[in-house]
């Protein structure tokens, strides 16, 4: 109920920050442009979606045997898997390998499953420093907020902000180029990426048949973070299993193209354990945290089990309307948007989260854009229907009961109806409780003098009479 | 008789796996598709009883993905285009010695100190000639971090280069570890036209064939430049990894 109370409360505000809208609608307008430009170059998009959708369909239903297999070709390349079943044994995995590597100083390039377990938190907790090194998750890191948007974490804050907040921790002088605000980032990072003793990263694709880990970023970020310090901690959800190279093939062109018009993202990288006898640098150690947290819940429920093939592209959030205009804080969770609408009530629960299902035009455009073809909004209408099935409304029910009785009674029907147009003035004026909320963005029209069923049948009595 | 009752699973490893097989106890439905290749794709596998893929969607979908050339001449034409756009700098080159020339002008011009390069047939030539000082990275000096951070330029041999999206694929056996592509400041690549392949999912073919049954610990596709957009949605290039990427195309 907190939740949902919080998410009225913050979407009431942000809709009504036309500055905020028009800079979110003026920072995605190159997506779109560079999206079609870059779908254009596909020679079927729809039919390549089919083959995405079908690589992804086809390991989460098997996850049963793939992830094993997976599991079994990493360590057999060196690599050490840890198992974790919910967010607290993730945390106490990754604390436990910090310390038994002596970590001094630890870099982190974007993880969205990190965020998930509320990771950076923890290791402060126990004395870690740790820096973000994704540009977006830094600026975020120093403002002290979450992300944004899960793909493009600060795209909320405006570059004199960015400045003002270098200026402020890394003395900076200010600068109002995106580019300089960039190098000012990039010239503080370097030296830490070399001085670091663990990096951590987040993982886009397990391969089950060779055992690889696949790492999609635009920065170099996540590749110096697995390149130079002497252990890399890699975490990653369960349902990121896929089953070989040729899925890769097809994913990683798409995963760029939906997310953010690219063509392929900047570095795709697959790792398959520690450094290699022979190969000069790279981690003498490479560790896996195997993450469950609730996704065993959605596996469970086959209507709504595609939404475990999400790839987080972030393409249903930059189609939404409903981000566009309450922006990505509103929402309270780890994944915004209308995927995270989805599974959110999943990770969470039902009954607090249910409120985001309903949070949606259910115009369908998410669903339009998704490289993987999950039913995005027809998920939301699942949600809404299962919320109503375990904590009906009393009130709705009374509601619907009411109308069953006059709407199988043409006669109460019509009364009912004349009432209701004469007392529409009325009810405008009162604004009783129940429709208060509603007429609070909206306006109620005018009634019609005559019912519409008293309407067609003057209609058709002049068209009989032609 | 009676067999002891195996204990509960305990391990959180065994606690999801059991997790997951009782949860895919019911089958999902085949999603809904555009096209009719679900049925053509789509065959039950009769040991799980759930339907299986007999056709690997990278077969199915090359035809739908991006064009990579069917022609060794198409496929140096798209793959240079691509790059292009993607702000990198293709030069094409007719030989090895000709490469190292270039490189060697490039280095005098823009006045690099030290450059760093790793033990390789198509690198030798051009490290050999370099108008400055070479930092090796491939086992044969002592490797250190910080040297190769103060490098103004690393240059790598490729395992090959897709046509399709405009990407070198980089490994850490064959070209110079996991940290010379990514930590100098410019990254200078140099490969021979017949390693242009068409897909992505041509290149990594190749590569497992050559990695004969143990793929090297890295293996990185790399598009363009290092970029970021954090900043109000604007391209920057050069966020951590290199600010310029020069692709030497040789023959
Ligand atoms: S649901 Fe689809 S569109 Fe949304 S982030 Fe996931 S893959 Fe992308």
């Amino acid at each position: 109920m907190l939740a949902k109370k919080q998410f009225l409360a913050d979407a009431a505000v942000r809709t009504r920050d036309t500055g905020h809208r028009a800079f979110v609608r003026k920072a995605l307008g190159g997506y779109y442009t560079n999206r079609d430009l870059q779908k254009a170059r596909y020679r079927d998009w729809e039919h390549a979606r089919d083959a995405a959708s079908l690589a992804k369909w086809s390991a989460v239903n098997r996850l049963d045997e793939l992830l094993p297999r997976f599991v079994a070709n990493f360590e057999a390349n060196g690599g050490q898997v840890h198992w974790a079943r919910d967010a607290e044994e993730a945390r106490t995995i990754i604390l436990g390998l910090l310390r038994a590597a002596k970590a001094k100083a630890i870099i982190k390039s974007k993880c969205m499953t990190s965020e998930e377990i509320h990771l950076n938190a923890a290791m402060e907790n126990d004395g870690y420093g740790v820096v973000e090194s994704d540009l977006g998750e830094f600026i975020q890191q120093l403002r002290g907020e979450p992300p944004y948007h899960f793909v493009f974490p600060c795209m909320h804050v405006r570059r004199d902000e960015i400045s003002d907040l270098f200026g402020k921790h890394l003395g900076s002088a200010p600068t109002d180029s995106p580019e300089e605000l960039t190098m000012i980032a990039r010239r503080h990072m370097r030296r830490l990426y070399v001085d670091a003793d663990v990096g951590i990263t987040g993982a886009n694709f397990l391969v089950a048949e060779t055992g690889q880990i696949s790492i999609t970023e635009n920065e170099g970020n996540a590749r110096l973070t697995a390149a130079l310090p002497r252990v890399h901690i890699s975490i990653s959800g369960i349902e990121k299993v896929i089953e070989n190279l040729d899925d890769l093939s097809v994913l990683l062109p798409m995963l760029a193209t939906a997310g953010a018009g690219q063509p392929m993202t900047c570095y795709n990288t697959l790792y398959s354990g520690p450094r290699q006898p022979g190969e000069c640098d790279g981690p003498e150690e490479m560790h896996l945290v195997l993450l469950d947290n609730q996704r065993t819940a959605i596996l469970a429920d086959p209507e709504q089990r595609d939404s475990l093939h999400c790839i987080r592209c972030g393409a249903c959030l930059n189609v939404c309307p409903i981000f566009k205009n309450v922006g990505g804080f509103t929402y309270g969770t780890t994944y915004q948007g209308p995927i995270g609408s989805v599974i959110t009530p999943h990770l969470r629960g039902l009954a607090d989260w249910n409120h985001l299902s309903g949070a949606s035009s259910l115009c369908g455009a998410c669903t339009d854009a998704c490289p993987v073809r999950i039913d995005i909004h027809h998920h939301l209408l699942h949600n809404r229907r299962n919320a109503a099935r375990t904590a009906p409304s009393r009130l709705e029910r009374l509601g619907h009961r009411l109308f069953v009785v006059a709407a199988t009674r043409p006669w109460l029907f019509a009364t009912g109806g004349a009432m209701f147009r004469r007392s529409l003035g009325v009810l405008k004026a009162l604004r009783p409780p129940l429709l208060k909320d509603w007429l609070a963005s909206r306006d109620l029209p005018a009634a019609p003098a005559h019912s519409f069923r008293a309407q067609w049948s003057a209609r058709s009595r002049g068209r009989h009479s032609n | 008789m009676i067999a002891p009752a195996s204990p509960p699973p305990t391990s959180a490893r065994d606690t999801i796996l059991a997790r997951i097989r009782e949860a895919l106890r019911v089958p999902a439905p085949v999603p809904h598709l555009k096209s009719h290749s679900a049925e053509q794709a789509v065959v039950p596998a009769a040991a799980s009883g759930l339907p299986a893929l007999t056709v690997l969607p990278a077969e199915v979908a090359k035809p739908w993905l991006p064009d990579g050339g069917d022609t060794p001449a198409e496929r140096v034409r798209i793959f240079t285009e691509n790059i292009e756009k993607l702000r990198a700098v293709p030069c094409r080159v007719p030989d090895l010695p000709a490469a190292a020339e270039a490189i060697g002008a490039l280095v005098r011009e823009r006045g690099w100190q030290r450059v760093a390069g790793h033990a390789h047939p198509l690198l030798e030539p051009v490290l050999a000639n370099l108008p400055c000082s070479v930092q090796r990275v491939d086992g044969s000096a002592e490797f250190d971090k910080n040297a190769l951070e103060a490098c103004d330029a690393g240059i790598t041999a490729c395992e090959a280069a897709v046509a399709q999206t405009g990407s070198l694929l980089v490994s850490s056996r064959t070209c110079g570890g996991r940290g010379l592509s990514i930590l100098p400041h410019v990254h200078i690549a140099v490969l021979t036209v017949d390693q242009v392949v068409a897909t992505v999912g041509d290149a990594l073919h190749l590569t497992r064939e050559r990695a004969a049954g143990r793929m090297p610990s890295m293996l990185s596709f790399i598009t363009g430049p290092s970029r970021t957009g954090d900043i109000e949605r604007i391209l920057v290039l050069g966020a951590h990894g290199p600010k310029e990427l020069f692709v030497f195309l040789v023959g």
